[in-house]
């Protein structure tokens, strides 16, 4: 199948700096074939498209029920800062690409063809790099699914949330079980082995057994990736507040512990590698590599309202990595990015320590964790095992077997990962010692010596 | 807490027409009241008032009835200030006691009034309304003859106007009972003269009904004060003998000591000793209160004012101190027994960086305040404090007031323990100790029970008064608290007046509030200290994990060791954060754990989400919990927050 970005792509291979086989291509283990230098030549691409028809009543997150229609000024804006964003890193290969929202299935496909083309206008993009689009189960949403694909998205991400139509309601989606049921089956039909389902623990009313259930229907269903979210409380959403005042009860944290780790099992035993806090795959080529590269602590360029990135910007200049926030409000974005390409509203340099603290925090989130070859391209002067192999809170969390430091590298353990959120705090502390143990020595060793290499 | 009752507008009022100044040591009022030109400053002649044309009095009632109010009425009737709709509590200056209504710090006015031709003067020694300031009203009455015993016309006897009616009439002065507000609508002035009659066994007829407030029949009180009250017996042929009955502490010219002059004269140059130190100290400045200072030069026999002296420290102004002519050497006054701290809490800074700060402020408050007692302490999880002795609850609340207020400083407040003591047993440890009883402040020193014979505790004895309808509830709150009914009397068809034996340690948390809730507010208490019981008291400890806190020993009655304990377990347990193990918290006696509580393990706590957008907030959180981390106290492997311990050891927010 020859879709219309490839056709775009074979017309313009001047632009891109590196070849298709090189750059973009789906490898297994990106990380060790990923040198220092890759580290700021490349990065995957967010784009976020604000826009939802309704409120979720469980959702914070950064998205506007629009009334009029400005889908065409949108489109063009985040065309004109991708271009601007990835000309100020100079990155010439991109990775991967998500469509993220709000509902960016919503979106016109020829959005997603234009972005597309913006890239590939500045950067090489692989044919085979991975495009994912975050996928509302609706009629209308299904009905796009194959014009997405002909614009160039390899992978859905549905959402799926639910298989209770009541809880649907409680949660506020506006589409049906069976609807979602559909949209599976078309998006495995268009993308065979690429097709991702998102559901929702610790519902309103959930037990354990109905949630058994529910994983045992999707699994009938579902393809090869599928992501498990604990319902997070947010504040300020419709359900918060029912829940504090007393309308709505969510199972006690006992339940979703149990939800959590019965999912764990279930998985498993369905031939699922847990890969991720989360995230699920049958096999290592169904993980979401986009996703991954966050984990492992990889550049990303965040494009449309809010977006958020972290990247070097060697075109200002700058040898550290920015951690960057957009504009939250659509319509302000577009008037900042109209103006001067781009709306970027905060821009905070990392320094040294607070990079290896988000590689360390999104590293660990992975099963395989952070093996001592990752750890050294951001830390090529303190290992793992330097920073961590000291410490008493660590050996306590090594004792306990929920924490694992060996010939691999650092990871947590099966019951671990769960508590993921316990133990971090520990390890921040011990790195943030070492780190500044480290820098004392250095300024009284020798305060000649310069870093022969800057991580970023 | 319990006495916030106050008039509000009152306050504002004062606040906006009034400026006044606090100046580091005590307190001058800047106000702007005239003097009275009929007495001009210079022309006050004093040896013009012998003895019998003066009469010293003082003013008691209960809170709130209306003390202050006609203080002010008296003042401007004699021309001290000028009668103005601004004087408000014109002797009470600190802001404290505008805000509650409460009379802390004595004051003196001297007043001029003309009776019968004659003109007299009358030494007017505001008290301080609350029991726990009695050492001040004792001091106050000591200079005294006479004292106008108010009561609401409406609320009746009340629980102070109890005690401070016995501490006059132990100390034989003459009492005369103002009825106050008989202006209000539900006044029954017959009602509380019968009480009086009931209670005190005074005839109503020498009762006066008066309106404070709109001055009504304040005439009567003052011909009262010069009829009923006999004049000083001093006289000034006499050598000079002064009793100091209070001071201030005035950073440029160092102590202002208030004196009663029983005998003899005294100016400004002469040479004067005081008895208890034995220092000479020459005279600088001198005068009377009106209620500002007012320089004389001279003060004769009978007489009642100020004295500046070049004493450089308050410790050498004793209170109850004598004072005499160099020359002459008097035998001394009986003095005062001096003021006894009954409750102890522990001043912590809010963050150790404060400390300096707060320790300025604590020395120049007890500059002013020499009955609180001042100890240096230290607690592994609130850092470096000073546990502090005060006269009572009121007390300490006041105290912790004025440091927020007039020094800025937030302190963190444990909760208040009573004095506990200990017979030793070991006659190495009596050697040791120097004595066979011991006073035990600290809980982490509690004697263990194989080498004490006995322990014992303060109590009190503590007069209720309340409507006879919560009478049943009061008796059953009262016997929670290990009380014993002393006495019960009606003193009218309504209202029932009970004494009661408390345990101190009973009555120094939230006993007042619950006897104020459970009465709808009607009753009122007040309590005089009865010494000390035999108590069986026991150390309990609270443990985590199985591991001693250190900071939270406390000394409990064996009957009351559940109950607080289960408390302290439960406020623990809501203040420390779930870790991932179980932790429990108990609470022992000696190996014997008498309450628990268990604080769950987590079973997961890992963020679902965390993507690229979700990085920014999530390192926030965690290096936040990290920071947190880091200021944790570690009791075995399990982290305690230090909010967790100021939660146990801070009083409970009302």
């Amino acid at each position: 199948m020859m879709s219309l970005r490839a056709a775009r792509r074979a017309l313009s291979p001047g632009v891109r700096r590196f070849s298709d086989t090189s750059g973009g291509e789906i490898v297994e283990d990106v990380s060790e074939r990923t040198g220092c230098a890759q580290l700021t030549t490349q990065a995957s691409l967010y784009v976020h498209w604000p826009y939802c028809l309704r409120r979720c009543s469980y959702c914070n997150f950064n998205k506007y029920i629009s009334r009029d229609n400005n889908d065409h000024m949108m489109t063009e804006c985040l065309q004109k800062e991708t271009e601007t964003l990835l000309q100020l890193s100079q990155v010439s290969c991109v990775t991967s690409v998500f469509f993220g929202g709000g509902t960016p299935s919503l979106a016109h496909p020829s959005t997603v063809a234009a972005v597309l083309e913006t890239v590939s206008g500045q950067a090489s993009l692989s044919e085979k790099a991975e495009v994912t689009l975050e996928v509302n189960p609706t009629p209308v949403g299904m009905s796009k699914l194959e014009d997405f694909c002909r614009a160039g998205v390899n992978r859905f991400s549905i959402g799926v949330q639910s298989l209770q139509d009541d809880d649907l309601k409680i949660l506020g989606r506006d589409h049906s079980s069976r609807q979602a049921l559909q949209t599976i089956e078309e998006a495995r039909r268009l993308c065979p082995g690429r097709v991702s389902v998102d559901v929702m623990f610790g519902r309103p009313k959930q037990s354990v057994e109905s949630w058994e259930n529910e994983l045992s229907k999707l699994l009938r269903v579902c393809d090869d990736h599928m992501s498990l979210y604990q319902l997070t409380l947010e504040r300020g959403t419709q359900l918060f507040k029912q829940v504090q005042g007393g309308e709505v009860t969510v199972p006690a944290e006992d339940v979703t512990a149990e939800m959590y780790q019965c999912a764990r099992r279930t998985l498993h035993q369905h031939g699922f590698l847990q890969y991720e806090v989360s995230n699920f795959a049958k096999h290592q080529k169904a993980v979401s590599h986009h996703n991954m590269s966050y984990w492992k602590g990889r550049q990303y360029i965040g494009v449309g309202p809010g977006a958020h990135g972290r990247f070097v910007l060697p075109g200002e200049g700058g040898v550290a990595r920015e951690a960057r926030t957009q504009t939250l409000e659509p319509d302000v974005w577009m008037r900042e990015v109209q103006q001067r390409g781009h709306g970027t509203r905060r821009r905070i340099q990392l320094n040294h320590l607070e990079l290896l603290e988000e590689v360390l925090v999104m590293g660990m989130r992975m099963t395989e964790g952070i093996n001592h070859k990752h750890w050294e391209l951001f830390s090529p002067q303190l290992s793992l095992r330097e920073v961590f192999g000291r410490s008493t809170d660590v050996q306590e969390l090594l004792q306990s077997g929920r924490l694992i430091l060996d010939d691999r590298g650092l990871r947590c353990s099966w019951d671990g990962l769960a508590l993921l959120d316990s133990m971090l705090p520990a390890l921040l502390v011990e790195l943030e010692r070492q780190i500044s143990q480290r820098l004392q020595r250095d300024h009284h060793t020798d305060g000649q010596t310069k870093k022969t290499s800057n991580p970023r | 807490m319990h006495l916030k009752h106050i008039d509000t507008c009152y306050c504002y009022l004062l606040q906006s027409e009034i400026t006044f100044k606090l100046n580091g040591s005590g307190c001058t009022i800047n106000t702007k009241y005239n003097l009275n030109m009929q007495v001009t400053r210079d022309a006050v002649d004093l040896s013009k008032f012998p003895a019998d044309r003066i009469r010293n009095f003082c003013i008691i009632a209960h809170i709130d009835h209306g003390k202050s109010t006609l203080a002010d009425r008296l003042l401007e009737m004699t021309g001290a200030i000028a009668k103005t709709e601004k004087n408000k509590q014109v002797l009470d200056k600190l802001q404290v006691e505008r805000e509650r209504g409460i009379t802390v710090k004595a004051q003196t006015a001297s007043l001029f009034y003309n009776h019968e031709g004659q003109q007299y003067l009358l030494n007017l020694i505001d008290t301080p309304g609350h029991v726990d300031f009695s050492y001040e009203v004792s001091r106050s009455i000591s200079a005294c003859q006479g004292v106008l015993l108010i009561v609401d016309a409406n609320q009746g006897i009340q629980a102070q106007t109890v005690a401070n009616f016995y501490l006059a009439f132990e100390a034989q002065l003459a009492i005369i009972p103002v009825i106050n507000k008989i202006d209000l609508k539900n006044a029954d002035p017959e009602r509380v003269e019968s009480q009086i009659e009931k209670v005190f066994d005074i005839p109503r007829e020498e009762c006066i009904r008066i309106s404070a407030k709109l001055g009504t029949n304040v005439e009567n009180v003052l011909q009262a004060v010069v009829d009923r009250i006999p004049p000083p017996e001093a006289s000034i042929d006499d050598p000079f003998k002064a009793l100091v009955f209070d001071s201030n502490f005035d950073h440029y010219r160092g102590v202002v000591a208030n004196i009663a002059v029983f005998g003899g004269r005294v100016k400004k140059g002469d040479r004067i000793v005081s008895a208890y130190l034995g220092k000479t100290y020459e005279v600088n400045e001198l005068g009377l209160l009106r209620p500002d200072e007012h320089s004389t030069g001279k003060l004769f026999a009978g007489q009642v004012g100020y004295i500046v002296a070049g004493m450089k420290d308050v410790k050498e102004a004793q209170i109850g101190d004598t004072l005499y002519l160099q020359e002459q050497p008097v035998e001394a006054l009986p003095g005062f027994k001096p003021a006894k701290a009954m409750v102890f809490a522990g001043m912590y800074p809010m963050d150790q960086s404060e400390y300096q700060g707060l320790r300025s402020a604590i020395e120049k408050l007890t500059l002013n305040d020499s009955s609180v007692t001042v100890q240096r302490d230290s607690s592994l999880a609130l850092g470096a404090g000073w546990r502090l002795g005060f006269l009572g609850l009121l007390h300490m609340e006041v105290f912790n007031q004025r440091l927020e207020q007039e020094y800025n400083a937030s302190v963190i407040v444990t909760a208040p323990t009573v004095p506990y003591k200990a017979v030793l047993s070991s006659a190495k440890l009596i050697k040791e100790h120097g004595s066979k009883e011991i006073t035990i402040v600290n809980p982490a020193q509690f004697p263990d029970r194989t080498v004490v014979s006995e322990y014992l505790e303060p109590m009190v004895l503590g007069t209720i008064l309340a409507p006879d309808s919560y009478t049943g509830k009061i008796m059953s709150l009262c016997l929670n608290r290990r009380a014993v009914q002393k006495n019960m009397l009606y003193i009218d068809d309504q209202r029932v007046m009970m004494k009661y034996l408390f345990p101190l340690n009973e009555v120094v948390v939230d006993f007042y509030d619950l006897l104020k809730s459970l009465s709808s507010g009607y009753a009122s208490f007040d309590y005089e200290n009865a010494g000390y019981q035999a108590a069986d008291l026991i150390k309990m400890d609270i443990l985590l994990n199985g591991r001693p806190v250190e900071e939270l020993i406390t000394i409990v009655h064996r009957d009351r060791a559940y109950s607080s304990g289960k408390a302290m377990c439960e406020r623990l347990k809501d203040s420390i954060p779930r870790q991932m193990f179980e932790i429990a918290v108990q609470a022992a006696i000696g190996s014997k754990v008498i309450a628990r509580e268990t604080i769950k393990a987590y079973k997961k706590n890992v963020l679902a989400k965390c993507y690229g957008g979700d990085i920014t907030r999530k390192m926030k959180l965690l290096k936040k919990q990290a920071e947190g981390k880091k200021k944790m106290r570690l009791i075995g492997s399990v982290e305690v927050p230090k909010d967790a311990f100021i939660n146990v050891l801070k009083r409970k927010q009302k």
